[in-house]
Formats: C-alpha cells, sequence, structure tokens
C-alpha cells in the first residue's frame, strides 16, 4: 500500500496530466459515436471550432470560472447548428458549403477576440489552441481529503454529464442515429434530440479544449468513433471500444511526448490516428485485410468448384472408351480459368481430399470429389433446363448464366428445380443431369 | 508589427495588400468551383493536411525556402485528398468521418512536426512553423506576392482555357462521361486547382482560416448571380475586395494576425449579400413570396365574384382578413367597384383578367390531368401569365380537350 502511495506521489504529474487526458478523450468518444453514426461528424468540427469566441468571451468575463464557460459555448454551440441549418433552409446554401461559412466566420472571430482583446489576460493562443494538457497539474484544489487538479474536476463532471445524458437518451438516440425517419413517426423529436446533441458536443468541445486544443477537439470526437465503428456492428460496444481507444490514445499520448519532446494533445490524436489505420488494417469484419481474405477465400471456393466440375465433365464420355483415367492438372487449371488462382484451386482441392494424384502430372476426382462435382454439375445442368424451359433463351446463352449459378445452388434448390421441371433427364445440350437425392450416392 | 498611423500606406503595406488580394481573387476563382461540386470541406481537410508538408519542407531543405515548403504542403495536402477518397471507398467510413479524420489527425502530424523542429537543435525558430497555423500575411514579401499572383494568374488562364470542361464536369459529371468528356482526369483538375490555392494561401490566412476565403467569396458571390461566369468573375472580385479590406482594416488598427480579420470581412460581404442580393437574397425572396401571396389572394377575389354573378349575382364582401384586403386593392386599381347595396361587381377590365383567371386555371388542371409528372416544373401557378409560360400549341391542345371534357361533363349531367 505504501508502495502505491510512492509511486503515486513520484509520477503525480504524468498521473494526472494522464487522467485529464483519458477523461476528456471519453466525453468525446461518447459524443462522437453519435455524429459518426448520423454522419454528421463536420457538424462536430465545425462546433469545435466555433464554441472559441464563447471561451474568450466568457473568459473575458469571468476568468477560468468553467460554469459561464459550458454556458457560452453551448450557447455558441446551439447557434452554429441552427445558423447552418437556416442558411441551408432560408437561404438555399449547400449544407457543406453554409457550415464552412459559419464556423470558420465564428472561429475568425474567436481567433479574432483572442489576439486582439485577450492580449493582457493569461490566455496564450498557442494554449487554446493547441491544448495545456501540461499544466493541468500545477493548479491543484481541494476535493475532500484529497488534493485534485481542479481541470480534472471539472472534466470528471462533465464525464458524469455526458454518462447520465446517453444513458437517459439511450433509446431515443439510437433510433433517431440509425432512423431519423422513424423516429419523427414514433412522435419522437428528431430536432429535439439533434439540438440537445449538438449541446452536448459543445459541452464536450469546451471541455477537451483545454487539454488537446481546440483545434484537435474533433481528433478526439471522430477518431476513436470512427475506429469503433470499424471493429464492431453494436452500438453499445462501440460506445464502449471508443471509450477504450480514447483512453489508450491519452496513455499513448503522454509517453509519445515524453519520447519525442512534441506535444501531448498532438501525440494524443496521432496515437488515435494510428489505432484508426491499425482497425482499418486488420478490423475482424470490416478491415481491409479481412475483406481481402474473404474475398480471396470466396475466390479459391468457385475456382476449386470449377476444378472439380471440369474433372467430372472430363470423366463423363470416360465410359465408353478411356484412354488414361484423369486430366493433366496444367489443362485442367487453365479449364477452370487459369492462372494463379486455379493452381492454389487444385492445391486446395488435394488438400480437402476432392482430388488425387495420379502421377505424371495428371490429377483425378476421389469418390469424395465426384459426389460434390456431380451436385455441382447437377446444379448447372438443371438450372440450364429451367432457363431453357421457362425463358426461351437459345442454347449458347444457357452456359454463362449457369455457370455463375451454380455455386449457389444447394441441395434444397435443386430438388425444387428437379420437380418444378418433373425431373428430367437431360439438360437442353442432351446432356445427362446428374441424379440427386438418395441416387447419388451410387456414383 | 508597427505600422505606421497615417492613412497613407507604405511599402510593405503596399505589398501585402497586393499579395492578399490577389490571393482573395485566386482563391475566390478557385473556390466556385469547390462549392459547386459540394468539397467545400474537402478545401479545409487540404489546408489542414498541408500543415505537416510544410514542416517537412521545412526538415529536407533545412532552411526557409517558401516554394520547398509549399511544394511539401501540397504533397501531403493532396496525400490527405486521397486518403479521403481511399476511406471513403474501401472501407465503411463515410465521406464527412473521413474528412474530420484527415484534418484533424494530419494537423496533429504537423503540430507535433513544428514542435519538433522548434526544439530540436536545427534552428527551427526561424522557420517562423507557427505562423501556419493563424498566417502571419504582414510578413509578405514581394517575391511571395510574385508566387502568388504567378499561381493565380495560372489557375485563372486554366479555367479559361477549360472553362466548358469544367462547367460540364461541375454541374454534371455524369453528363459529361457519358458525352465522352475525360471527366475523372477534369475533376482531378479542379481538385488540384483548389489545392494549390489552398497552398499557396496558408502563410497568409493559416491552415485553420484557409477553407473561408475559399467557400466565403464562391457562396456569397452565388447570390447574387445565376451564370457560372458570373459567379466565378464576382466571386474573384469579392475575394480580391474582403483580402485587401480585410488587410488594410488589420495594418490601419494594428490588429494581428491579418487571417481572422480577412475573413470577418468575408463574414460581412456574406452577411449583406444573403440579406440584400437582388433575387437570391433572403429580403428578396421574402417580397418576392408576400407579392405573390398578394397577387393569389387577388385572383381569389376576382375569381369569386365572377362565379357569383354567374350564378346568383353578385356576392357580399367576404369579411376574411386576407381577402378584405386584396378586395381593397381591386377596388383601389378599378377592377372591381362596389355598388349602392356594397356589393361587388366586376367592372370591364376586371371582368377580362377574371375570366383569362379562370381559363388559366381550367387549362392548369388540364395539362395536370395529363401528365401531373410535370407539377413540379410549375410550380408557380400562375393563373394569368399562361400564355407566356406555356407553348401556344400546347395552350391550343389544352382548350380543346378541357372543352370537350367539360362537353362530357355537362352531358353526363
Amino acid at each position: 500500500m505504501s508502495d502505491a502511495i510512492g509511486f503515486f506521489d513520484e509520477h503525480q504529474i504524468a498521473i494526472w496530466t494522464i487522467a485529464a487526458g483519458a477523461l476528456s478523450n471519453a466525453c468525446c468518444a461518447i459524443i462522437g459515436c453519435f455524429l459518426v453514426l448520423r454522419r454528421m461528424s463536420l457538424l462536430g468540427d465545425a462546433i469545435s471550432h466555433s464554441v472559441l469566441p464563447g471561451i474568450v468571451v466568457s473568459f473575458l468575463l469571468a476568468g477560468r470560472a468553467p460554469l459561464p464557460m459550458f454556458l457560452a459555448a453551448i450557447t455558441i454551440g446551439l447557434l452554429t447548428a441552427f445558423c447552418t441549418q437556416s442558411l441551408v433552409s432560408f437561404a438555399k446554401v449547400p449544407e457543406d458549403a453554409s457550415m464552412g461559412v459559419v464556423f470558420t466566420s465564428l472561429f475568425a472571430l474567436g481567433v479574432f477576440l483572442l489576439t486582439n482583446l485577450a492580449r493582457d489576460v493569461d490566455l496564450d493562443p498557442k494554449c487554446v489552441l493547441l491544448g495545456y494538457i501540461e499544466l493541468v497539474p500545477l493548479n491543484m484544489t481541494d476535493f475532500g481529503p484529497w488534493s485534485v487538479p481542479s481541470d480534472v474536476l471539472t472534466l470528471s463532471a462533465v464525464l458524469v454529464a455526458t454518462l447520465a445524458f446517453v444513458l437517459l437518451l439511450w433509446k431515443e438516440l439510437k433510433i433517431a442515429s440509425f432512423d431519423p425517419a422513424l423516429a419523427s413517426a414514433m412522435g419522437l423529436s428528431a430536432t429535439l434530440v439533434h439540438y440537445l446533441l449538438m449541446a452536448m458536443v459543445a459541452l464536450v468541445a469546451v471541455a477537451a479544449f483545454q487539454s488537446v486544443g481546440s483545434v484537435l477537439v474533433v481528433a478526439m470526437l471522430i477518431v476513436p468513433a470512427a475506429t469503433a465503428h470499424l471493429l464492431t456492428d453494436r452500438l453499445d460496444r462501440m460506445v464502449v471500444i471508443a471509450v477504450l481507444v480514447g483512453v489508450v490514445s491519452a496513455v499513448a499520448g503522454y509517453f509519445g511526448d515524453a519520447w519525442l519532446d512534441a506535444t501531448v494533445s498532438g501525440m494524443m490524436a496521432l496515437a488515435a490516428g494510428a489505432q484508426f489505420a491499425l482497425a482499418v488494417l486488420f478490423a475482424p469484419r470490416h478491415g481491409l485485410l479481412a475483406k481481402a481474405l474473404a474475398k480471396f477465400g470466396l475466390t479459391l471456393r468457385i475456382v476449386g468448384e470449377d476444378v472439380i466440375a471440369t474433372l467430372y465433365r472430363a470423366e463423363e464420355p470416360a465410359d465408353q472408351h478411356a484412354p488414361e483415367p484423369g486430366m493433366a492438372w496444367g489443362q485442367c487449371a487453365r479449364a477452370a480459368g487459369g492462372g494463379m488462382a486455379a493452381w492454389l484451386a487444385i492445391v486446395a482441392n488435394w488438400l480437402g481430399g476432392d482430388v488425387s494424384w495420379l502421377g505424371h502430372g495428371r490429377i483425378c476426382l476421389s469418390a469424395y470429389g465426384r459426389r460434390r462435382a456431380a451436385s455441382l454439375v447437377r446444379a448447372h445442368r438443371l438450372w440450364e433446363a429451367y432457363l431453357g424451359e421457362h425463358f426461351q433463351l437459345p442454347l449458347d446463352h444457357l452456359h454463362a448464366p449457369a455457370e455463375r449459378l451454380e455455386h449457389y445452388l444447394g441441395p434444397q434448390l435443386q430438388q425444387n428445380l428437379e420437380s418444378e421441371l418433373h425431373t428430367p433427364m437431360t439438360d437442353p445440350h442432351g446432356r445427362v443431369i446428374p441424379p440427386g437425392g438418395p441416387r447419388a450416392a451410387d456414383l | 508589427m508597427n505600422w505606421p498611423s497615417s492613412w497613407w500606406p507604405n511599402y510593405n503595406t503596399i505589398v501585402v495588400l497586393a499579395g492578399t488580394s490577389v490571393l482573395g481573387a485566386g482563391a475566390g476563382l478557385a473556390g466556385c468551383f469547390a462549392v459547386l461540386r459540394r468539397r467545400a470541406l474537402l478545401g479545409d481537410a487540404l489546408a489542414h493536411a498541408g500543415l505537416p508538408g510544410i514542416c517537412l519542407g521545412f526538415l529536407v531543405w533545412q532552411e526557409r525556402s517558401l516554394p520547398v515548403m509549399l511544394c511539401g504542403a501540397l504533397v501531403t495536402g493532396l496525400l490527405g485528398v486521397l486518403v479521403v477518397s481511399l476511406l471513403r471507398r474501401y472501407t465503411r467510413i463515410k465521406e464527412d468521418a473521413a474528412i474530420g479524420i484527415v484534418l484533424s489527425v494530419f494537423f496533429a502530424a504537423g503540430t507535433s512536426l513544428s514542435r519538433f523542429i522548434q526544439t530540436g537543435t536545427t534552428g527551427g525558430s526561424r522557420a517562423g512553423l507557427d505562423s501556419y497555423t493563424l498566417g502571419a500575411a504582414a510578413g509578405m514579401r514581394a517575391q511571395d506576392v510574385y508566387l502568388i499572383a504567378g499561381v493565380s494568374a495560372a489557375c485563372l488562364l486554366l479555367i479559361v482555357a477549360c472553362y466548358k470542361e469544367f462547367k460540364v464536369v461541375a454541374f454534371d459529371p455524369g453528363f459529361a462521361r457519358v458525352q465522352g468528356w475525360p471527366a475523372v482526369a477534369l475533376d482531378l483538375l479542379l481538385t488540384a486547382l483548389v489545392a494549390v490555392m489552398v497552398v499557396i494561401g496558408l502563410p497568409a490566412v493559416g491552415v485553420v482560416l484557409m477553407a473561408a476565403l475559399l467557400i466565403i467569396p464562391a457562396v456569397a458571390a452565388r447570390f447574387w448571380t445565376e451564370r457560372l461566369s458570373g459567379v466565378l468573375a464576382l466571386s474573384a472580385l469579392m475575394g480580391a475586395a474582403i483580402g485587401s479590406v480585410g488587410t488594410a482594416l488589420s495594418s490601419r488598427f494594428s490588429l494581428t494576425p491579418a487571417g481572422p480579420v480577412i475573413v470577418l470581412v468575408g463574414a460581412a460581404v456574406f452577411f449583406i449579400s444573403m440579406l440584400a442580393a437582388p433575387r437570391r437574397g433572403i429580403l428578396a425572396l421574402r417580397l418576392s413570396q408576400s407579392a405573390f401571396a398578394r397577387r393569389f389572394a387577388e385572383q381569389g377575389v376576382l375569381g369569386r365574384v365572377l362565379a357569383a354573378e354567374a350564378e346568383a349575382g353578385p356576392i357580399v364582401d367576404i369579411d376574411d382578413r386576407s381577402t378584405a384586403a386584396a378586395t381593397r386593392r381591386l377596388i383601389a386599381a378599378q377592377a372591381v367597384v362596389r355598388d349602392a347595396q356594397g356589393q361587388l361587381r366586376l367592372t370591364v377590365s376586371g371582368r377580362r383578367r377574371a375570366e383569362q383567371i379562370v381559363r388559366g386555371r381550367r387549362l392548369w388542371q388540364q395539362l395536370f390531368l395529363n401528365s401531373p409528372e410535370l407539377a413540379p416544373l410549375y410550380a408557380d401557378l400562375d393563373t394569368e401569365s399562361i400564355d407566356a409560360l406555356l407553348p401556344p400549341d400546347l395552350i391550343q391542345q389544352l382548350e380543346a380537350e378541357s372543352s370537350t371534357a367539360a362537353d362530357d361533363r355537362s352531358e353526363a349531367q
């Protein structure tokens, strides 16, 4: 226990800095999830810029007191959302341009006030733009028996407010995020939810501007939420993952700063960006790698099925006069489309026990492979028969669609086709349709 | 920075004024296409993504060379745009989130690099990297102005040379592709145009506010005219005016940096345009709406009086505030008169107008019966000017159809 206290005392500055970063990132991440889902990330960006004049004015009037600052920022945040919407509906300005006009103007006003009126106050432009999280541990207040940085107290209060907002309005936010039309139809005011959310964006933007600065708030709003969006399809998990990403960014940002001597805020945003890049590449379902693998697996399955179907068709006339069993594997690969995929598919078929080696570069179907191939060829020819029966297509137009669909016609569909066609023996080209069901076992 | 307090500007001020006004004009030109292609905020992402490039340019060259740093900014800015389009194309991240991610992460990389350079041993404080966040127009030198002027002139030449192509791609890329234009290449060229203008503006107005210089003149100019050539010219003019007035104010009253002042002047220009523009401005829209409403009410009264006279004789004044006002106006215009019993009667000219209104109503009805899909095209159903709105042969056809329809109705009765 005394060890823990000793460790805490020794690393107090690091711990408080990381705590402030983690708290503000968590607030941003929670609210950011709804922004990302509602495709309003850029309104979050706009509000996080435009709260600046609110911050400066409240600073000039009331100093560092958090409450006036929050009120001013919420007012300006709502004003931004309202002005953007009004420009779109009354002045027919495109939405993105209207956002661009409103937030750059308000931000310019903020910078103007900051650099010209607030010169004598200790509000450094660079700190406002890039954050001053390094200064958090310098401003301690008493909280019960403990001495805690006042910013950490404020951020904790904002986190509690954010959590309360999200938990109380969970259902409403969820419906309004995924289906605003349904929300309106159910009598839930999507507009009210929208403006409440915007007020929360302004609130967390002010809370976070101290740690990451007003420009990089948007990084903490959007990047963790977008990362979580890549990793899961469930809203509750998305919020939790986004918070985790935000906290990891805070820790990594602090140590990155200590290592490279850059800025904590910049390194936090970069850490979030790195996590996002990892998610883009390696996310289990929506990542680029997973998508490429799934696509490759599908290619391998389809080409592999084409290989065994080719072998099956080569075996068919063998009943009458067979010079040699099987097929040269180069020839088979070419017939199945050729290329790398075909060679890999043959190897995969061999590993899967569909194909056996005959030596001298020749391959043939195993008993198991023959049953699978028969099912494929059956699907192919049944579909050709069905197309020929119902669509009056010329004979040479039947093969291509059947070649595509054969991979997706399972036993049940095959049976349906067969009964629909009254159990045909041959396809329109006159080739025998392999039997299905119990008779397939005789093959 | 101590500017002389006389109104007569000195050499430095003139250089900066020239630079910001040419920059404003160039950004105004390029911004029109960005706004038309709904890419206004991509310009913002581009500007933010330029910051790390400026720092990298400094790291590579080891001294403050504006062209090298701006080339760096161009490279990372375009990289940012590329990342946005790749994210949108290959992941489930939507465009807005992609722009936000690129903007913030690249900017973070820029601030980290800049701090890294300045705390390092390379003497980076000379680079003035901090000034790129909010810009420092006052630090502009004559050669910077030549660079800005050269790039803006090149943009202007490009726009003049490819005017038709850019127009088609900006308004209807699908049509451009179908017509066999190299739509993708032209689109890339437009993006490059915007990128170049954004990048050369960074030293003067900074990465955070550069988007304003791109968006505000274009959106403000759009209020005043409907033609692309007009929007382009006006936007360039407004950009130049915004840049020079902003700089002048900033130097006269020692307000630094100039970037925010320029943007605030732009906001004022936008606000005035939005209110006062003759056709699309909010005041003009309100006026024309209320004029239309008045006219509509008058037409309603005339139609009712005509119907009443045809059936049961004159009607008593309608006791309704909106129609009462319309009636007063009609009496003043001598379209109706009040007879001794206080009842309304049409005058000769009023009768002519009322008959035209009733005919117009009948013809519009027939038109929308025939082809309801046309309704949105003729949203303001002006019953009196139907002859001006529709071609004469269509009018004749509608007349014929509506009279046979009336015959059918009377036969059915």
